[in-house]
């Protein structure tokens, strides 16, 4: 048996691996922020594309930890540090751990959409984020307008902060398409009688069941697809904002008028990321996230002995991958130790 | 009044707000597959009445679910109902009886 691992960061990823270690008579220690474990899946309702809920993964990764596994919770990691051997943590509470195995799951935050100002996010209040909308279903509130009135058009906005530029973000954050499908055909449960516009560069629906998701958001929801990225939002005297775009597959430009605005916010590095990637010397790609020694190869692994990355520390990824990659980094921990001087 | 020699052009934006739907509601009420369409336009491709002359079916039944309407009636008469668009289509629009449809609304709505 060994003992000591410490995994950075208790959402599903960390969760995941610990439980894979602890099944293989590992002990781990994992360290979380918040004060509870589960990460950004604590704050979604419903998961795409199947809809079920968020709380039942939770659970199922809770009940998975088994007796070997030590969750540490409101603990926030300030530095690592190599030393002969292995690392020290230190904590920003003064506490101090030292270990030879250390998992990085720190997972990434959400693009913060006032930096996209021409949105309107902060200034108009009918403008909300897509993470807002999951804590509006998570708690069983209905969806209003700042006013408090039943919306009667809604429009979804993909690509806040990918695929721009402008953003200094040129990548794709993969799970927000979905995201704003699924948010579609809620909103509709919800209300029949809203209208739904979605405005979208790319519809990518690239993993199992996502596609059938989008074909019953059409069929069954009439929901309206738009091609064209939004160019501005305009607030109106009784607080509906009008959407500018180019509706690309007409090649007109078009305005719409929508009572509500609902951004879907991608993926960015995550700040914990960052100041851990300062004090160890890891490798960081052009969009910022952590990168392991072979993204092919050695997808868990860095070029540090005894330092794993598991999950969204590496990039945007979905629940079901980011649950798989915390397993698989549990196979790449177990024969780091199988063969490491520190385990003897 | 002084003669500038220009006058005020038509605004060139849809506008969804103020256009007339009234065919796009019908439309989608008795042939709701057009809302399938994901804009690959193989129908447009496939089209007979395109390879001779200027006419995009993927373009026109967008515009009409948008309410640009206005050049409708001399488009839609260059349909031949050769049914190829309907056959590539990867989401099942049935477009001849988009088409159809989009006549018999015309009729309706003058």
């Amino acid at each position: 048996m060994y003992k000591n691992i410490i995994i950075v960061g208790g959402g599903i990823a960390g969760m995941a691996a610990a439980a894979a270690l602890s099944e293989i008579g590992m002990e781990v220690t994992v360290l979380e922020r918040e004060k509870l474990p589960g990460g950004h899946v604590r704050s979604w309702d419903r998961l795409f594309p199947t809809l079920r809920a968020a709380k039942e993964v939770l659970d199922f990764l809770n009940k998975s930890l088994g007796l070997l596994t030590e969750i540490i919770c409101d603990i926030e990691v300030g530095s690592i540090v190599p030393t002969p051997g292995g690392y020290t943590i230190h904590c920003t509470n003064g506490d101090i751990f030292t270990t030879g195995c250390l998992v990085l799951a720190t997972g990434y935050d959400l693009f913060d959409a006032r930096k996209k100002e021409e949105y309107g996010f902060g200034i108009y209040e009918n403008v909300i984020t897509s993470a807002d909308l999951e804590k509006i279903f998570r708690e069983g509130n209905q969806v209003t307008t700042c006013g408090g009135q039943v919306p009667r058009r809604v429009g979804i906005i993909h690509c806040v902060g990918s695929r721009d530029e402008k953003v200094g973000n040129i990548y794709c954050s993969k799970v927000c398409c979905v995201t704003g499908v699924k948010q579609a055909i809620e909103i509709r449960q919800m209300l029949p009688d809203c209208e739904i516009f979605s405005f979208y560069m790319d519809l990518r629906m690239y993993d199992r069941h996502f596609e059938e998701l989008y074909f019953e958001a059409q069929q069954k929801w009439n929901v309206n697809f738009i091609r064209g990225r939004l160019s501005e939002c305009a607030e109106n005297p009784d607080h509906s904002i009008i959407l500018k775009t180019e509706d690309t597959l007409t090649g007109h430009p078009l305005k719409l008028t929508v009572d509500l605005v609902v951004l879907l916010v991608g993926f960015v590095p995550g700040s914990s990321a960052r100041k851990i990637t300062g004090s160890l010397g890891l490798l960081q790609g052009t969009d910022g996230f952590l990168l392991p020694a072979d993204e092919h190869t050695a997808g868990n692994r860095t070029l540090l002995p005894g330092v794993f990355l598991a999950g969204a520390v590496k990039g945007p990824a979905c629940v079901v991958d980011t649950i798989a990659d915390g397993r698989a980094t549990a196979v790449e921990v177990y024969r780091y130790m199988k063969h490491s001087e520190v385990a003897k | 009044m002084i003669h500038f020699g220009y006058g005020v052009m038509a605004d060139a934006t849809t506008d969804y707000d103020r256009n007339d739907r009234r065919i796009a509601e019908y439309l989608l009420e008795h042939e709701p597959s057009v809302n399938l369409c994901i804009g690959c336009g193989s129908c447009t491709a496939a089209c007979s009445t395109g390879r001779m002359v200027e006419f995009n079916i993927r373009r026109l039944h967008t515009l009409i679910r948008r309410g640009e309407t206005l050049k409708l009636k001399k488009e839609i008469m260059k349909c031949m109902f050769c049914g190829k668009c309907q056959l590539v289509c990867p989401r099942g629009v049935n477009l001849r009886n988009v088409i159809l449809t989009i006549n018999r609304a015309l009729e309706q709505t003058g």
